[in-house]
């Protein structure tokens, strides 16, 4: 089976599993991106065609809604967030050394698809300031040190 | 019917109708750009507002998606419906400062650029109306064009700006921009848009080329006219 033919027969689950209309669009975008942790063209395509809703109306949501990413991210999705409250923690700082120690820039993926960087705007958890989540772990009162450890244990989980 | 009154004029129109037709038909002119009679209203331009007032309250709502209501009475020249056009104006103005519509009644108005709004250069003439998105969907039925990203990222187009396999190459939406954004460019038997090149047919009788091919296939399928039929202009028809 080419990878084509099994993102698009991944697709066609999800849209099934979510009734099979437009009513579920988002939910479907949500779990294709779980699926392959980010929209493939292919995948928006054939959602379209499964849900019977114009290509452009399914891309048009993709867009617009910041958490859907149309690039393919790494293993790891770090969100850093620059909410008011974390912005005055020192957020920025965070943000300077993860793009240090990864080497990359917000919206973009190391080399090896290990690690993306993504900055976001409040995750909601205001006092437990800066934050940072990776993957699906809230990591509270994040420090320098603390960003050493926590890519270390990940670096090590994945070796 | 309902009755109600603008600018002290006593107006009936029947029920559902919503104000900037009402009023237009009075006689009484309203700016708008994005208000077409091809498309459905949307409210976008802004520049449709007026002023109501219900009891003791007054509200600004934009007339062409307001229906008019027994005993309403609608100012659309007061210094507050002036002032804020001025303002949506303004910033159309900073917007789309290469639209000679939009420069054409910005002079109209009296209104000059506003040094307090920075000019943007990336836009083009788009004033993000969604007019073109909706007579692609409501009037030719492919939707082959929407609007993309959000905020100040928003643009027209087709998905991630490939060709796209279900547009036509009709020029609706061309005709239906009120800015003029949309780029369509026809030379001998190509049209180009949308970043497609479409070969257009030459009518069978007097070898105009008068519509693209792949219009008058959608045509026939939707129809069930004969594509024979179709190749004929329709002057010659």
């Amino acid at each position: 089976m080419t990878k084509a033919m099994s993102i698009a027969a991944k697709t066609k689950q999800i849209v099934k599993k979510h009734g099979g209309d437009k009513s579920g669009m988002i939910a479907v975008l949500q779990d294709i991106q779980e699926a392959f942790n980010y929209l493939p063209k292919e995948a928006l395509k054939t959602a379209a065609k499964a849900m019977n809703v114009p290509f452009s109306r399914v891309y048009e949501a993709a867009t617009f809604y910041t958490a859907f990413s149309l690039k393919p991210r790494g293993k790891n999705v770090v969100k850093i967030c620059m909410g008011t409250a974390c912005h005055v923690r020192g957020a920025a700082v965070l943000q300077d050394k993860f793009e240090r120690t990864l080497g990359i820039k917000p919206g973009e993926t190391t080399k090896d698809k290990k690690f993306s960087l993504e900055t976001v705007n409040c995750v909601g958890a205001c006092a437990l300031g800066p934050v940072v989540v990776i993957n699906a772990d809230y990591h509270g009162q994040v420090t320098m040190k603390k960003i050493d450890k926590i890519i270390d244990n990940i670096n090590k989980e994945g070796a | 019917m309902v009755n109600f009154t603008v600018d002290g004029k006593n107006i009936s129109a029947p029920k559902g109708t919503m104000l900037l037709e009402a009023i237009r038909s009075a006689g009484i002119s309203i700016p708008t750009l994005c208000a077409h009679e091809a498309v459905s209203r949307s409210g976008a331009c802004r520049l449709c507002v007026v002023e109501i007032k219900k009891g003791n309250r007054t509200r600004i709502v934009t007339s062409c998606l307001y229906a008019a209501e027994e005993g309403l009475i609608v100012n659309t020249k007061s210094d507050r419906v002036l002032n804020v056009r001025r303002l949506v104006m303004e910033l159309l103005l900073a917007r789309c400062p290469g639209s000679d519509v939009i420069q054409k009644m910005a002079k109209e108005m009296g209104i000059e650029p506003q040094t307090r709004f920075t000019v943007d250069t990336d836009k083009g003439k788009c004033i993000l109306c969604r007019s073109c998105v909706r007579v692609c969907e409501e009037i030719v039925g492919v939707s082959a064009i929407g609007l993309f990203s959000r905020g100040p990222h928003k643009t027209v187009g087709t998905p991630y700006n490939e060709k796209s396999d279900v547009c036509i190459g009709c020029g609706a939406c061309v005709y239906v921009c009120p800015t003029g954004h949309i780029e369509m460019t026809s030379t001998g038997d190509k049209r180009k848009i949308w970043g497609r090149t479409f070969k257009m047919q030459a009518c069978t009788k007097c070898g105009k080329f008068f519509a693209p091919v792949d219009q008058l296939k959608f045509i026939s399928k939707k129809t069930g006219a004969s594509l024979n039929e179709l190749t004929v202009c329709t002057e010659c028809r």
